[in-house]
């Protein structure tokens, strides 16, 4: 059976929750228009169970209804990351098994770009979106070297902290600041270091195309919305698994 | 009111510690300054205004004095003394500044005749900005009295972050009349590690609204309207925290802010700033604060969001002490110590809402006559709105229970969304039930004795001093440096913000620290 439908209290009642707000006042024709909202969600019958006015202008529905929509579980696409996604202790856990020393990762923003939002988002501990940034892992040894970091400070810093993984943020893009600062820092880490000494270069910003990592000759980009975990979880993928 | 059973020789013994830690910390604290507290200074004397980099005047006015003579004489001798060989009355400042970072003003150290003078219109000119702040407080003290504070304790506190102040507004004036006594705008993600307070009306931040001296003075106005309708006194807040502490506080003042965030330890441990220039610039803006009639809010909660709140328990009570101690030495009373503690404790654990209650009433029996700032779950909200509104509801109620003083509300969306309009009204709602249900409850809870409860109060004070004689003996820098406070190893001579740091001339002077240690 690869199709199924809601379930509230009998096989195939089709029944849902739904809350939302409309920005009208309380009265009969806002009741109107939240259930009007709900058929057109595909809720028939549709009950308005609960109407609250906030403030002036806002109501607050709660709907409960049938919906008429059949879910095919067999058509259901899933997209894998290419990593596991791990906890911190996981991460933890398997640095020190395999690795059984701190993993180095050493961050900057380059070139005169002075937004360390993002970097600090992942390496801080305060992290992002309740998220502990790096700095939280107990085996990850980070070294934040900060904003307008030169390409050669940034290389020396790698080397000093023998680095497995080197972390920049781009948020500038005027005139594709931040391509060109990507090619001139993988460019510059090729030249310093032979292939099996090299550190992993990872790069992260808002405006950067996931897909480009092999045209900037970087391992990996991360793009908008990435939190912490995700980019240990990758690190130890790539560093401490493979 | 003493329901614990608390031995009051162990009380005055986790005091005196912490006095004895604390102290080298404000020794250093007075023979160093920082770029931060000397801006805050000029911002005192009236210099105003950015360069159209929008760099403020006061960052242009101050690196230009650094790169000449040094950071270690302090800039109100140099910089007035510049001013009297230009020719300009004190109320060119600003003048001064821009020519100074053209590079057309020249630095020295004056000595004899001309160091007197210039260190007379220096405080006369401070003094100005210091008044300023104390005219600000008593139109406080008149409004309140006009409008009246809230009716019940605690105050309801809500935060709004929209990133742009002028929608942030009528958010925050619709929160106040849905029950809010106490507005916090969150500010822009990185703001803290900016070495600069950015300038004017802003519309744009990241996941928060720029704390600047506009976006302070556009909310008071707006706060005041709604207090004028609502018929009490609703208080904004923002934050004295990471590198410009020292100016934001001078900032509140100014505008009359109600409440800042401003903790000891949180830039060093979250933020990686320099240990050395977070008690430097605390302890200036603690004074700022004491001024003003500011309650600061310190940050304890944020251990818990790191380390386990039952093992670690005692390390918010450690910080706590820390911070009172450091608040009073700096000139806060106890009305202004909002210290902070959070109901982060995993609830699986068994009995967590009892442990809960034992953490919050040893917080409130140990601090008898401090607001207390109460923090809602944060760290075990899973995106189960149901369970998380139940779970904020037990929050409430232990707020209620053991009288705290400050109650953040709690969002059942945390870690979800930023709160939504409907997740608002569903959070006051759980408030004013409990609130209303049981808001005197606290006089009839009285825990058994001997029991659970008395029992883990007494062990967490137990810890909180083991932990402090370890400080005290290894010294409080020493005891940072080495990861004591949650995970993070902070050693005085890295962290950001270390270059912005001196350590005090002989001839050293500072006219605005002068008026705030001799009231």
């Amino acid at each position: 059976m690869s199709i199924v439908r809601p379930y509230g209290d009998t096989t195939g009642d089709g029944m849902v929750q739904l809350s939302f707000t409309l920005p009208i006042p309380h009265d009969k024709r806002a009741e109107g228009a939240a259930l009007q909202l709900a058929a057109k969600m595909g809720m028939d019958p549709a009950m308005l169970v609960h109407a609250k006015q906030m403030g002036d202008g806002f109501t607050f529905f709660v709907v409960y209804g049938r919906v008429t929509h059949l879910v095919d579980t067999d058509k259901v696409e899933v997209v894998e990351r290419d990593f596991p996604l791990l906890s911190a202790k996981e991460v933890n856990a398997l640095v020190k098994r395999r690795l059984r020393r701190k993993l180095s990762v050493v961050g900057a923003c380059i070139g005169t770009d002075a937004h360390t939002v993002g970097i600090d988002a992942i390496l801080n501990v305060k992290g992002i979106a309740g998220e502990k940034g790096l700095e939280y892992y107990r085996e990850l040894k980070v070294t934040n070297l900060g904003a307008q970091v030169t390409v050669p400070e940034l290389v020396a810093a790698a080397q000093r902290e023998r680095a497995d993984a080197v972390l920049v943020s781009q948020v500038v893009t005027q005139r594709d600041a931040h391509l060109h600062n990507t090619r001139e820092m993988s460019a510059a880490f090729r030249e310093a270091l032979p292939a099996d000494k090299r550190p992993l270069l990872v790069v992260g910003g808002p405006r950067f195309d996931e897909s480009m990592a092999g045209e900037l000759g970087v391992d990996r980009i991360f793009g908008r919305g990435t939190t912490p975990g995700e980019v240990a979880s990758y690190l130890v993928h790539e560093l401490v698994q493979s | 009111m003493a329901k614990l059973d608390l031995d009051p020789a162990l009380v005055s013994r986790a005091r005196e510690l912490a006095r004895r830690a604390g102290q080298p910390v404000v020794d250093l604290a007075r023979s160093h300054t920082t770029v931060s507290v000397e801006r805050a200074v000029l911002r005192l004397a009236g210099v105003t205004g950015a360069d159209p980099d929008g760099i403020p005047w006061v960052n242009r006015l101050v690196d230009a004095v650094v790169d000449e003579i040094g950071l270690e004489h302090g800039v109100a001798l140099p910089v007035f003394d510049a001013l009297a060989r230009e020719g300009l009355p004190a109320t060119d400042l600003t003048l001064l500044a821009q020519k100074a970072a053209a590079g057309s003003v020249r630095f020295g150290v004056p000595t004899g005749k001309a160091a007197t003078a210039a260190r007379k219109v220096a405080s006369k000119a401070t003094a100005v900005g210091i008044r300023a702040v104390d005219r600000k407080r008593a139109e406080r003290d008149r409004l309140i009295k006009r409008f009246g504070d809230p009716k019940q304790r605690p105050w309801i506190y809500l935060i709004v972050a929209t990133g742009d102040i002028y929608e942030d507004i009528p958010q925050a004036q619709a929160a106040a009349r849905a029950g809010a006594d106490v507005i916090a705008v969150i500010r822009s993600t990185g703001q803290s590690l900016l070495d600069y307070v950015p300038e004017g009306p802003t519309r744009e931040g990241f996941a928060g609204t720029y704390a600047t001296q506009d976006n302070f003075r556009l909310m008071r106005a707006a706060l005041d309207e709604s207090s004028r309708e609502l018929k009490r006194y609703v208080r904004l807040t923002n934050y004295a925290s990471g590198l410009c502490m020292p100016e934001m506080a001078t900032l509140a003042g100014l505008e009359r802010l109600d409440m800042m965030l401003n903790d000891s330890m949180y830039g060093i441990l979250f933020r990686d700033i320099n240990p050395i220039r977070t008690f430097v610039d605390q302890r200036f803006s603690r004074q700022v604060h004491a001024r003003a009639g500011i309650i600061i809010n310190t940050g304890e909660d944020n251990y818990l969001t790191t380390a386990d709140a039952v093992d670690e328990a005692h390390t918010v009570t450690v910080s706590q002490l820390l911070n009172e101690f450091f608040a009073h030495e700096a000139g806060l009373a106890d009305w202004q110590l909002g210290l902070g503690h959070a109901f982060e404790i995993n609830p699986e654990v068994p009995e967590s809402f009892r442990l809960e209650l034992a953490h919050a009433l040893l917080a409130r029996e140990l601090f008898p006559d401090a607001p207390l700032k109460w923090m809602p779950p944060t760290k075990h909200m899973t995106g189960d709105v149901f369970r998380g509104n139940l779970l904020d509801g037990f929050f409430n109620l232990a707020g209620t229970m053991t009288g705290q003083g400050i109650l953040l509300v709690g969002m059942m969306t945390e870690a979800v969304v930023t709160p939504w309009l409907s997740d608002r009204d569903i959070a006051l709602q759980n408030v004013r039930y409990v609130l209303g249900a049981a808001g005197g409850l606290h006089e009839d809870f009285v825990p058994a004795p001997g029991g659970f409860i008395q029992q883990r109060a007494n062990q967490v004070l137990g810890e909180a001093i083991t932990l402090l004689e370890k400080i005290e003996g290894d010294t409080l820098l020493q005891a940072i440096a080495d990861g004591t406070f949650g995970i993070m190893k902070r050693p005085p001579d890295r962290g950001k913000g270390l270059a912005g740091v001196a350590k005090h001339a002989d001839d050293y002077f500072n006219p605005a620290t002068d008026l705030l240690e001799a009231a």
